[in-house]
């Protein structure tokens, strides 16, 4: 407690200068003005929600500014604000989604999914009549189909919104002047489109649907493919709001809505559209992980090679780092900066430039590795590198082991550099040989203050997204018959990457968030046990 | 110099090979090192002179053609300047706001007490173990949500990217920066208190100046982490005049594979160039920055 208050005493008080206030009062303006302007454009959008919520968040930022003391808000506010709606949101978004059936076929809400399935199935009225149209614009600046009946050339006008504009009949009463074959010319209080306005019609003219009725889903509609013809077309599927079911036109079977699966489905388990809804779904993607024969065959394989994976990357670089760092840790080397300065060259040059610097490298038939280096050698053998398992994993391990060393070596070389010098001296005088020194003095204390820095590469590797898809993109694929896309090189993030966003296997982010949670506690507890049991809390936590 | 060899001059035989058992071999090795460390950056600055197009370059410079710098530079697919635009922009912005805002959060960390101190760093490590690449969703859910209601910060724009970047790039940041500003000693804080400075004096005029070197390092590897992002930069953009120089290479790469090699090369020799020279020239605070936040000798 006396701690808390000298602290509170050094770091309140003094006299704040002028510059310093007026500075605060000005970023703090500037904030509200800016803030002000986007509430007055989210209010003209009316979405008060969002305006409301940023209304408050605004008011707290001045509060914690404006007041006395509350230091460690003022200096913690613009850090957790960002870390709160980019990784804290990001983080419980994806707990939510692992517990939904989200992914391309479940994309949106029930009313989206009911409104893209409609739109989705639409047929032409049998026997009904078909128009050669002119777009033109009203009054009140809706854009309108004229349209010439060609079976009976009379002459229809109609817009999108039927108490305005319904589909009617019109004729030179109404002002229409048509030309010599029958074809309208002109018409009072309209004006006709030119090719150029039409395509700028927003959303577009293609997309829209002009009733015959009040009732757009029964009474069906005119639409046009190229703004020259038109159909009347009806949906195929009609909504019972009532029931909450579709009823498909052309066989008269209902659908109703499945609130368990997110599609519309029948009893005998007809799914009328490949187009559904998100719903929650329980534990259902977890299961799936551990439960599904699909999934765990390949997956036992690709978790134990991310184990692999992780840990290969952080012992190869932090043993040719440390090699490195004990060797060139010698005053006595002429351009001794020069050597440093070269040998993280690699570290320098961005990562995902190496990655496919090294798929380059790595090609088996014009490589550099197979023609030059291993040609060199006078190898005619070409390796494979990217084409089967064992050599692929070993060109990935190669990649990493270039692309880490050079960090290892900063860290080692730094931490080195701290052990004060009359301790290796001391131990010099008392004979110890120099191999000595190092396993006996320096490795140890190295190992204790670099441990946390290791756990974290192991963290990191074990997610190292780039490392293995920029340069194999998971694979070679070797398995067709697996029903996963698995890959030879796949670790864990670059597989349930592929489940997330490949198209060909369909989307599915209900389970990748699953993975992407499990993923998280697992890399989590292993982070946070091992940093329990090393240096790194026991000062974080003092 | 040595007294080693002022004591051994190399003209008497036995001293050379005293030399060469104990420093001299260093060098030798030392050229093996270089030989490994660079020659994928020669490989690509080697191929990026031939006038073949395609990867089969098995000789080092045999070839001399500034062909593919010329090409892709007036290429009209292919906007490099404009690309590199982009990045250096979305980098250096993410770069200098990330360090000012990771600054501030590590000196509360450092040098305040507060409920919630000890959790917070421990939750500041453990979110970053969160497989960001898996959270793309959310976040692309995220900025067309405010593309519906701020577009200056939506979707497609340099301003919601930062955001993002910003958001990812905290937690790190600060957890380094805290264990610097732990080793600025706390006797300047209070020396500077009697002479009546307020907190903002001594954190802005006392403890950033005296780590000026490790904002300027934590400023280089942000730079170097938002210029290598392929994924996030990828999903927010989709016009090739927005695309960063990590997403327009690539477009390059685009199948078929190699056909346009050559002219990757010279892309990635002209877009590395500039980091590599800073790079090299902050070395010495690269180490001290990597190190003196997590080691404590």
């Amino acid at each position: 407690m006396r701690k808390r208050n000298k602290n509170f005493e050094l770091y309140s008080g003094g006299t704040p200068s002028l510059r310093g206030t007026l500075a605060k009062i000005f970023i703090l303006g500037l904030v509200d003005a800016g803030v002000g302007f986007v509430l007055m454009i989210l209010f003209g959008k009316e979405k008060y929600g969002f305006a409301i919520f940023l209304g408050l968040v605004t008011l707290l930022v001045n509060w914690i500014y404006l007041r006395r003391g509350g230091l460690p808000a003022k200096y913690l506010a613009p850090g957790v604000m960002l870390l709160i709606a980019f990784q804290v949101y990001v983080v419980i978004f994806s707990g939510y989604i692992s517990f939904t059936n989200y992914g391309a076929l479940h994309n949106g809400s029930y009313a989206e999914a009911l409104d893209a399935i409609q739109q989705s199935a639409v047929e032409p009225i049998e026997g009904a009549a078909e128009y050669e149209i002119k777009v033109v614009k009203a009054a009140d600046g809706a854009v309108l189909f004229l349209g010439l009946d060609l079976n009976t050339n009379k002459t229809f006008i109609g817009g999108e919104d039927y108490a305005k504009h319904p589909w009617r009949e019109i004729t030179t009463a109404d002002g229409l002047v048509v030309d010599g074959s029958g074809y309208p010319t002109s018409l009072s209080g309209v004006t006709f489109l030119t090719d150029d306005q039409i395509v700028d019609v927003d959303p577009g003219v293609t997309t829209m649907k002009i009733p015959l009725g009040p009732n757009l889903d029964t009474d069906g509609f005119i639409a046009t493919a190229d703004a020259f013809f038109a159909q009347q077309n009806r949906f195929s599927y009609i909504y019972d709001e009532k029931n909450k079911s579709m009823t498909r036109l052309i066989d008269n079977k209902v659908f109703p809505a499945d609130d368990s699966s997110g599609f519309f489905e029948n009893k005998d388990g007809e799914v009328l559209s490949e187009i559904g809804w998100q719903v929650r779904v329980g534990w259902s993607n977890y299961k799936k992980i551990f439960g599904d024969p699909d999934l765990r065959g390949p997956l036992s394989g690709i978790i134990l090679w991310t184990f692999l994976f992780a840990f290969f990357s952080v012992f190869s670089t932090f043993v040719l780092g440390l090699t490195l760092a004990l060797i060139f840790n010698d005053e006595r080397i002429r351009g001794l900066k020069i050597y440093r300065a070269i040998f993280i060259l690699p570290y320098a040059f961005p990562a995902f430039l190496s990655a496919y610097v090294w798929r380059g490298m790595f090609n088996t038939e014009d490589g550099f590795i197979n023609r030059s280096i291993l040609g060199f050698m006078g190898s005619e053998h070409r390796i494979p590198w990217l084409e089967q398992q064992g050599p692929a994993r070993a060109a990935v391990l190669l990649t990493n082991l270039w692309l880490g060393f050079p960090y290892m070596f900063l860290i080692c070389t730094g931490a080195l550099q701290a052990i004060p010098n009359d301790l290796t001296e001391a131990a010099g005088i008392d004979g110890a040989s120099p191999w000595k020194i190092v396993k006996l003095i320096k490795l140890p204390l190295l190992l204790v203050s670099l441990a946390p820095l290791l756990i974290a590469s192991f963290a990191y590797n074990f997610n190292n997204f780039g490392a293995v898809y920029l340069l194999t993109g998971g694979g070679p694929f070797l398995n067709p018959t697996l029903k996963v896309n698995a890959g030879a090189t796949d670790i864990l993030i670059t597989f349930v990457y592929r489940i997330a966003f490949s198209g060909s296997q369909g989307a599915d982010y209900g389970l990748a968030s699953a993975f992407s949670v499990l993923i998280f506690i697992l890399i989590g507890s292993i982070s946070f046990f091992s940093f329990k049991r090393t240096k790194g809390l026991e000062e974080l936590t003092q | 110099m040595t007294t080693l060899q002022a004591r051994h001059p190399k003209s008497k035989r036995g001293g050379v090979v005293r030399w060469f058992m104990q420093v001299g071999w260093k060098h030798l090795l030392a050229l093996v090192v270089i030989a490994y460390a660079t020659f994928p950056l020669v490989y690509i600055l080697s191929t990026s002179l031939t006038d073949m197009g395609g990867i089969e370059n098995f000789t080092l410079f045999g070839q001399f053609y500034t062909k593919n710098y010329t090409d892709l530079l007036t290429s009209p697919d292919y906007p490099f300047l404009k690309w590199m635009t982009n990045t250096v922009t979305l980098a250096g912005i993410t770069a200098i706001i990330s360090v000012f805002i990771s600054a501030l959060a590590a000196f509360a960390f450092s040098r305040l007490r507060f409920k919630g101190r000890r959790p917070g760093l421990l939750a500041l490590i453990l979110i970053q173990m969160f497989p960001s690449i898996l959270g793309l969703t959310a976040v692309y859910g995220i900025l067309s949500k405010l593309t519906d209601y701020v577009p200056a910060i939506g979707l497609g724009t340099k301003a919601g990217l930062i955001l993002v970047y910003l958001g990812g790039s905290l937690g790190g940041g600060t957890y380094l920066m805290y264990g610097f500003f732990n080793t600025v000693p706390r006797e300047l804080d209070e020396a500077a208190k009697i002479d009546g400075a307020t907190h903002t004096q001594i954190y802005f005029q006392i403890i950033l100046r005296l780590v000026a070197p490790v904002l300027a390092v934590m400023a280089l590897l942000s730079f170097i982490g938002t210029f290598g992002d392929y994924v996030l930069a990828s999903i927010v953009f989709n016009t090739t005049d927005q695309y960063t120089v990590a997403v327009g290479l690539n477009l390059l790469l685009a199948d078929p594979w190699s056909k346009n090699w050559a002219m990757f090369a010279a892309g990635a020799v002209m877009s590395s160039l500039p980091i590599v020279v800073l790079f090299v020239s902050l070395q010495k605070y690269i180490t001290n920055g990597l190190t003196g936040g997590a080691v404590k000798g």
